[in-house]
């Protein structure tokens, strides 16, 4: 392999990405872009969320209920009616995401220690809103549940021991102790802007020489494929490592993701991610030889599984048997999970070993195949 | 039509892009009848003129009269009493050679009774019976030439614009399409062609060559040969060596030197002065000459005299 | 001494049964500049891209400069420079980057490229555009920036796909004599062009009909040994002049041109007579008739046959 030949495509490419207003926007407005409208726009947690109440017992009781509610931080009261179908109309309205309804004989059962049910109206157009909306109250209703248990059993004079149950659970949520979705999230950013730049960018690059005819000079030329393909993804991986850094430092800084492990350890899983999207985009660029099916293609194979599968929107256990099975041929599956480990747990290199192989093994096979489909023949 | 038979009257027409002068004030006319050629280098102003003469521009100045209307003022009706075949034939490759001349008929709103019979005439014409139904894409250079031919004279217009139209067609076929082309033209139809392809020029009545916007010279081919050149064209046949290059360009009464295969095409003040002196004078040089003799100019030979050096260049 | 160029039965198939090239077999000694020509079709662009070694071909064999193209195309590729017919010039980088990028492959030394490159430019007249965008400059001067850039590395060899196709009249004879002062130092040129009256500036050429070779010789040998000969009649209505003429015998094929007909004949000066004889006796207003000297299309269209039906 010859570095001079390498280095004067490699020389090429950047001189022609310099000069195209285009790929500029696209490797250095694009990535900052992303990180402000998700990292503002993209919450999967829900705070504040409006509710309406309709207490039909106006006991001592009831209104301790809904004090818990309102000190939620899940919540906010916004609103009292005394009739049902003005609750219904909120809803309707929209003025209000959850409806409470507290049954008017709710003290009178609570203190002859029978069952009580509250109702809860809520509005599912939005489903995942509406999950969380019914979660926090179920927390808030359980956490009265149990101190109404408690004291019950107090009154009747019986033994802590028995009527307390012998196992409490703390729940305490490691790395991300705020549960701030934020952090669960601008990682997935951070990989999704490299992907996309990295994706649009190479797989643009062979495609253009076949448009524009100069392929086949430069296979007339000394140059071997190998060393066309290295020297075209060099520029590329820089801007992606360098649009990489940018969006970490806009996280970190900007949005206060903490930081808590290694830079080298950053380092490797972001190289390894981006080698692995470059080639493959490369490879649909040699393939495909117009500019635009390429880019396209690019797209859907590097950006879609990326979005949908990757654990970057959709928890992966969430996920059907076969589609969970589909999600470890995603390699940003592997990163996200790097990348989280690294910023969020502090992870060092070898806590991660797994999912690194995986990248660098995939980056070996797609490098193969890339080396396959690349030849420097007009046939 | 004028009563004057001019088909086509252009006066003093100009065309601008901007502060690009693409057309400056040219002026011919055309007969009934007339192949008339546009012969330039690329960004000379040909397919400009073409487009306007088809009223699709505008002139910026001038007045511009086909088939009696004013391109300016009646567009539309000058539009239906042409016929305009582009360089790429503006075939659809995907259609049948039936579908396109059913799809231009439509265009040309050529009656249904009518269209049938001029269908039929072009399959003909173009060679094509029992072929209508192979789709165009998988015709070659010569057929598609005919039949874009065919599509564009449907509504048999009293003019004819060619824009390059034998680009990318073999020798054959092109010498066919030109026979084609005389016939219409015997018939009364007057037809414009551009080309760049020096040697067509002479199929044409007359020339209009033209250079950055400038028409340079116009008249048959045989007036252009005599009175556009300058000087006599010699064939020397001598070793093509730059020395004898030097030579030559050196020698009394040579105007111009250049090395063509496997000898000279010199450009003299006078033939018979010139005859008689150069062997002797490249002898004494060391430059054997096997012969010499005078050729008739070839239209190249005119047209590089006329245009010079290359206009590109003084642009750049 | 040994060919610069030697071809040996090239075939090259394309599929859906097309056979782009079939058989060639020629041979092309150094220093000549040596022309294939033939129209669209003949085969002449998959033929270049054979012997650059940008294309395999599927039977037969060439070599260019001492390589086998099958065998050691890498090594024929380091000798010759190719340039397709849209040139691999880019746009956006300047003519300086463009020559820099071609010496680097090639494995130029930075001194020889700048001596190379200041000769070359100086004498195409580029030397005050050497910052200037490829894709800003005229048609001639892409041209010969892309010659330029084919002939940094001084290759033994040079094939140009038809590097005159578009380009007007005056800049096509500034490329010829820029093919010939490369010939006169040595170089090898081989190139391809659709235009064949430009077939006559060739030492020698070979003419191609789909993807056969139908001749090859010099020019002048090939004119001289054509079957026939053209008598060009001048006269204001050429129709007129076809008519008359029917029936006469040892006429091949007429041919209207602008300003009268020209008569493929099996002997020319005794029909050229005849054919005055003709005119005069029927009438038909004529300048002259005279013999003239068949052109390269002349001599493409006799070998190739008959023409298509249908036409006149």
């Amino acid at each position: 392999m010859s570095r001079r030949r390498l280095l004067a495509i490699a020389r090429k490419e950047l001189i022609q990405v310099r000069r195209d207003p285009r790929s500029l926007l696209i490797a250095l407005l694009m990535p900052v872009l992303l990180m402000g409208l998700l990292g503002y726009g993209a919450r999967l947690d829900a705070r504040h969320l409006p509710v309406w109440t309709f207490d039909r017992d106006g006991s001592q009781e009831s209104q301790a209920l809904l004090h818990r509610v309102r000190a939620s931080p899940y919540f906010d009261l916004v609103g009292t009616v005394d009739r049902y179908d003005a609750l219904a109309a909120a809803i309707d309205d929209n003025r209000c995401k959850l409806g409470l309804v507290l049954p008017p004989d709710f003290s009178r059962r609570l203190r002859s220690g029978e069952a009580v049910t509250v109702q809860a109206l809520v509005d599912a157009t939005d489903d995942n809103t509406a999950n969380l909306a019914i979660g926090y109250a179920e927390t808030v209703v359980d956490g009265f549940s149990a101190d109404v248990r408690l004291d019950w059993v107090r009154r009747q004079g019986l033994p802590d021991l028995a009527a307390a149950p012998p196992l409490s659970i703390e729940a305490r949520t490691w790395y991300n102790e705020d549960l701030d979705s934020r952090n669960f999230i601008i990682p997935g950013v951070v990989a999704l802007a490299m992907a996309l730049v990295g994706a649009l960018l190479s797989s643009l690059t062979v495609a253009r020489e076949w448009e524009r005819g100069t392929m086949e000079q430069l296979a007339s030329t000394p140059v071997t494929a190998p060393e066309i393909m290295l020297g075209k993804l060099l520029p590329y991986f820089l801007i992606g490592m360098a649009d990489a850094a940018l969006c970490i430092v806009i996280g970190v800084g900007w949005f206060q993701v903490p930081f808590r492990g290694t830079v080298g350890t950053l380092l490797v899983a972001t190289a390894l991610f981006l080698i692995v999207t470059l080639t493959v985009a490369f490879t649909i660029s040699v393939a495909i030889r117009s500019q635009l099916g390429a880019s396209q293609i690019a797209i859907i194979v590097t950006l879609l599984p990326f979005n949908m599968l990757s654990g970057f929107a959709f928890p992966i256990d969430q996920m059907p048997a076969p589609i969970r099975a589909v999600t470890y041929l995603v390699w940003g599956r592997y990163y996200l999970t790097v990348l989280k480990a690294v910023l969020l747990k502090g992870s060092a290199l070898a806590d991660v070993a797994a999912p690194m192989l995986a990248m660098a093994a995939y980056a070996v096979v797609v490098g193969v195949l890339a080396t396959r489909v690349f030849r420097k023949s007009l046939d | 039509m004028s009563a004057a038979g001019n088909a086509v009257l252009v006066e003093d027409l100009v065309k601008r892009f901007g502060s690009f002068t693409a057309v400056d004030h040219v002026s011919f006319a055309a007969r009934r009848g007339e192949v008339l050629g546009f012969l330039g280098p690329n960004g000379a102003g040909k397919s400009t003129i073409i487009r306007i003469l088809c009223a699709l521009l505008r002139p910026s100045a001038g007045r511009v009269l086909v088939a009696g209307l004013d391109v300016a003022r009646d567009a539309e009706a000058v539009r239906a009493h042409i016929g305009y075949m582009s360089q790429r034939f503006s075939l659809y490759d995907d259609l049948t050679a039936v579908e396109n001349l059913r799809f231009f008929g439509g265009m040309y709103r050529v009656r249904a009774a009518e269209l049938r019979q001029r269908i039929a005439w072009a399959v003909e014409m173009a060679g094509l019976r029992g072929r209508e139904t192979e789709l165009v894409g998988t015709l070659a250079g010569g057929w598609k030439q005919r039949l874009a031919l065919g599509c564009a004279v449907l509504h048999r217009p009293p003019i004819v614009f060619l824009d390059e139209p034998t680009s990318g067609v073999d020798p054959v076929s092109r010498r066919d399409f030109w026979q084609l082309i005389h016939q219409m033209a015997a018939g009364g139809v007057t037809v414009f062609v551009s080309t760049h392809y020096m040697d067509e020029a002479g199929y044409c009545h007359r020339l209009a060559l033209l250079d950055r916007g400038r028409l340079v010279a116009l008249g048959t081919p045989a007036e252009l040969k005599q009175t556009a050149m300058r000087g006599a064209l010699l064939h020397v046949e001598c070793p093509p060596s730059p020395q004898a290059l030097t030579a030559l360009e050196g020698a009394p009464g040579v105007l111009e030197a250049a090395i063509f295969g496997d000898g000279f095409h010199v450009v003299v003040a006078e033939a018979e002065p010139a005859l008689r002196a150069l062997p002797p004078y490249l002898a004494a040089r060391g430059v054997p000459c096997r012969a010499i003799a005078r050729i008739p100019p070839s239209l190249e030979d005119v047209f590089v005299q006329r245009v010079g050096r290359a206009p590109a260049e003084a642009r750049a | 001494m040994d060919a610069a160029i030697a071809v040996d039965e090239l075939t090259k198939r394309f599929a859906g049964g097309t056979t782009a090239v079939d058989g060639l077999s020629f041979a092309v000694a150094p220093g000549e500049l040596f022309g294939l020509v033939g129209p669209d079709g003949a085969g002449k662009t998959t033929t270049m891209r054979l012997l650059a070694g940008v294309m395999t071909p599927d039977t037969g064999s060439a070599r260019i400069a001492g390589h086998d193209v099958v065998r050691d195309p890498e090594g024929v590729k380091r000798a010759i420079s190719y340039m397709p017919q849209r040139f691999g010039l880019y746009e956006d980088l300047t003519v300086d980057e463009n020559i820099r990028f071609y010496a680097d492959l090639f494995g130029v030394p930075r001194r020889e490229r700048e001596a190379q490159a200041e000769r070359l430019l100086a004498a195409s007249g580029m030397a005050g555009f050497r910052d200037r965008l490829a894709g800003q400059l005229s048609g001639g001067m892409k041209q010969k920036l892309g010659l330029t850039c084919a002939l940094v590395h001084r290759p033994r060899v040079l094939l140009l796909d038809e590097p005159t196709t578009g380009v007007d009249p005056v800049s096509r004879r500034e490329l010829w004599r820029i093919l010939y002062e490369l010939v006169a130092q040595g170089v090898t040129v081989l190139a391809s062009t659709a235009y064949l009256d430009e077939a006559e500036r060739c030492h020698r050429l070979a003419l191609l009909h789909r993807g056969r070779l139908l001749l090859c010789d010099t020019p002048g040998r090939l004119k001289a040994e054509m079957p026939g000969a053209v008598v060009a009649v001048t006269a204001p209505a050429p129709g007129t002049v076809r008519d008359a003429l029917a029936g006469l015998p040892g006429i091949t094929s007429l041919l209207l041109v602008g300003d009268g007909v020209h008569v493929v004949v099996d002997d020319g000066d005794r029909r050229a007579a005849e054919i005055r004889e003709r005119l005069r006796t029927a009438g038909v207003e004529f300048a002259a008739a005279v013999p003239v000297a068949p052109t390269i299309e002349d001599l493409f269209v006799a070998s190739v046959g008959a023409p298509a039906e249908g036409a006149s």
